[in-house]
């Protein structure tokens, strides 16, 4: 029988085997960002809690801007900084626990200092010296990500791993908002879901994808929407409010812990600086954008805070800034030290067992420095060489 | 000596073997992939696995080649051992990303101290009839990525010790399946499966002394069909099945060619750009002096992977290898 052949009238029925499977509005966004200071909620919050993220903020700053500095000194070849997006970095490290893991993003140097890394091996990827600069396995922290998004399904691999082996470990891992246009970002959010990986991703949308403004990154209503399709809650975040972004993530890693599966965390911030030290804001941006946010800043948000709940006061503040003076100078002194390098480290990690090929490579090299070392000689030697 | 009852057995079924006392004597030890599980891979390499250690050691994912590779990084990062199976070849290139930019150099970023013992499955290469995307042989550009090992079998016994020894190495492995031996049989004791040489070591299949066929994968059979041929015309063929392409065995493959002052690479794979004129150029380094002809490669055409039913003129078959030898008299006189 054919649909001509049919009697009465059309009428479409749903494919036979199709449920809608849940409702989707639990895991829906609010409309607008979640904000926690200067507003009634504040008062809940854990007054230590609001003075440890102040203090975490002002050396964070700090710590950006000496970066920044040491980028001009030639001591380090990039920085991208994270000014502006402090509450995002800090409350990214403050949420876990040692047991947990940190995925971070090139841009996150400051959240690994915030879990506790050293900010001169924080720092080695960017200064040129060696990759990673730490150990990954001793910090719980996977090295500063380069390639966009890659860093996602390594912390779903690896909270899932954390379950499988009956630890309650949980995995946070931070991108950009370009970085959600990516393949990774979308299969590791899919991935997570299907297997209720206990992992939390947080979207810094710091407005730029170097100089691409996100309605040109997306059309979605908000990234945290993105979240739905794939059957994990999506939550929207003022990112410069502290106190709101550490609330939101503690709720999605304990979400996360408790075996709820994971959260997709969009914060919304703004990039103070440019895209790095390399880059021109001004071609793709105004000043007056930038005054805005500059008035929106996570550091006076939560002094405001502290300060009119009598919470902080200017010993406090002076406090603050001279642990930062502090940090910042213990890292100019180290930084301004040449590091040491061993020229045959080039082949000493690559693979467990050299392969014969590098063991040969590695014996050119040792000749090389062995030559560069004594001229004399080794000129002789060279020559001795060629005459046979 | 003890002697050990062979019977045959089919390459598919050592490497599901392998993968089953890898999984028993290792816990760390997990398969993932497409369709690995209830169905037991399109090929069945890893059927049965999912029933006798359960779905979270043998894992049907999500179908998405970065996210299984990409996830297998993070579990490898925790202390497991994944082993991933790429469906086909071609499918593997979305994983790519994933295994340049993050499988091959975690070892070196981070100074040794977080290496990735991570096996990636892929079968690979035609011979089979399989439609578009289904027949690449990707070897070389594993190959020209620093941290892999690339080895590939091309017996049922190799079959089962390389994929042991892959798993066990600490380093990642891009296992390459000739997908068209799976199905073929050569005696074998599966009561006693032996491990083979460490990874990294080529074997003289068949001594000779005329000239040296270098091969490895699909093309081991073809060539030592090709030497049985040569016998005819009088030529007696050695044949290197190589076994490991990263690490190159130089020596086997050196020693060989300096006992029989010629040589030929075969594969399947395309000639320019491929592993062949990678091996060329390294025997004639080594061999230079003792070489009676150029180091010749007959290896697939440089074309897209063709329809099935041209396939047979792409692969370098027995005809082409012979002409090649052919041409390997230099000089007249031989
Ligand atoms: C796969 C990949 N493509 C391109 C780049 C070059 N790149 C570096 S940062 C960047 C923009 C990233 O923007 P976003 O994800 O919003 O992060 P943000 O820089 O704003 O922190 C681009 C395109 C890269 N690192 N990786």
């Amino acid at each position: 029988m054919t649909v001509m052949e049919q009697r009465g009238a059309y009428r479409p029925t749903p494919p036979p085997a199709w449920q809608p499977r849940t409702d989707p509005a639990p895991l829906l966004p609010d409309a607008l960002p979640h904000r926690v200071l200067g507003t009634e909620a504040a008062a809940q919050v854990d007054p230590d809690l609001l003075r440890r993220l102040y203090t975490e903020l002002v050396r964070g700053r700090r710590y950006n801007t000496q970066a920044t500095a040491l980028t001009k000194q030639g001591r380090l070849a990039v920085y991208p900084s994270s000014t502006g997006q402090e509450a995002c970095e800090v409350a990214a490290a403050l949420v876990l626990e040692e047991r947990d893991w940190l995925f971070p993003s090139y841009r996150d140097t400051l959240a690994a200092v915030a879990r506790g890394l050293d900010p001169v091996q924080a720092l080695t990827l960017l200064r040129g010296d060696w990759h990673t600069g730490y150990d990954p396995r001793e910090h719980r922290i996977a090295p500063l990500c380069t390639p966009l998004a890659t860093q996602l399904p390594h912390a779903v691999g690896l909270a899932h791993a954390a379950r499988l082996k009956g630890d309650d470990v949980v995995a946070l891992a931070l991108v950009g908002d370009g970085g959600t246009s990516e393949g990774d970002f979308h299969e590791a959010l899919n991935f997570a879901a299907v297997w209720q990986a206990p992992v939390v991703f947080l979207v810094q949308n710091n407005g730029f994808a170097i100089s691409v403004p996100l309605d040109k990154q997306t059309a979605a209503p908000s990234l945290a929407h993105k979240a739905v399709g794939y059957g994990m809650p999506g939550r929207l975040v003022d990112g410069n409010d502290a106190a709101a972004v550490h609330e939101v993530l503690s709720d999605a890693v304990r979400h996360a812990r408790a075996g709820g599966g994971p959260t997709l965390v969009e914060a919304v911030t703004y990039r103070i600086e440019a895209h790095t030290n390399a880059d021109d804001a001004t071609r793709y941006r105004g000043d007056s954008e930038v005054e805005t946010w500059r008035a929106h800043d996570p550091i006076v948000l939560l002094e405001q805070e502290l300060t009119e709940r009598g919470l902080l006061d200017e010993e406090g503040i002076q406090a603050a800034r001279e642990a930062a003076e502090t940090m910042a100078a213990d890292l100019r002194a180290r930084m301004n030290q040449d590091p040491v390098l061993d020229p045959m480290d080039l082949f000493a990690h690559v693979y467990a067992e050299p392969t014969p090929q590098l063991r040969e490579q590695e014996a050119q090299l040792r000749a090389e420095l062995a030559a560069e070392a004594e001229p004399d000689s080794a000129a002789g030697s060279e020559s001795e060489g060629r005459g046979r | 000596m003890t002697t050990v009852a062979l019977k045959p057995a089919t390459m598919a079924q050592a490497l599901t073997r392998a993968l089953r006392d890898a999984m028993a004597a290792d816990p760390s030890v997990h398969v993932m992939g497409e369709d690995v599980g209830t169905l037991g891979g399109v090929f069945r390499v890893t059927d049965g696995l999912a029933k006798e250690f359960g779905e979270d050691r043998c894992t049907d994912t999500p179908l998405a080649e970065a996210g299984i590779l990409g996830t297998a990084v993070g579990m490898a990062m925790y202390g497991l051992r994944p082993v991933v199976e790429m469906q086909f070849d071609a499918f593997a290139y979305p994983a790519f990303e994933q295994l340049i930019s993050h499988v091959a150099r975690m070892r070196n970023r981070t100074r040794g101290a977080m290496p990735l013992p991570l096996t990636i499955r892929v079968p690979y290469g035609g011979g089979i009839g399989g439609v578009e995307h289904h027949s690449d042989s990707s070897e070389a550009y594993y190959m020209a990525t620093p941290g892999l090992h690339v080895v590939t079998p091309a017996t049922v016994a190799d079959a089962y010790g390389l994929l042991r020894a892959s798993i066990a190495s600490d380093d990642p492995v891009v296992f390459l399946e000739p997908k068209r031996l799976y199905w073929s049989k050569d005696s074998w004791n599966p009561d006693e499966p032996q491990s083979v040489e460490p990874i990294g070591r080529a074997v003289v299949r068949r001594p000779g002394r005329s000239a040296t066929l270098i091969t490895y994968g699909p093309s081991v059979p073809v060539c030592l069909e090709a030497a049985e041929a040569a016998r005819a015309e009088g030529w007696d063929l050695e044949v290197v099945d190589l076994r490991s392409l990263v690490p190159f065995d130089d020596e086997t493959v050196a020693a060989s060619v300096r006992r029989t002052g010629r040589a030929v690479v075969v594969h399947e794979s395309g000639g320019y750009g491929g592993p062949g004129g990678e091996i060329a150029a390294r025997v004639s380094e080594r061999c230079f002096h003792h070489l009676e002809a150029p180091v010749l490669r007959v290896a697939g055409f440089d074309i897209p992977y063709p329809p099935p039913m041209l396939e047979r003129h792409h692969l370098p078959g027995v005809d082409r290898i012979l002409d090649a030898v052919a041409r390997l008299q230099w000089e007249a006189g031989n």
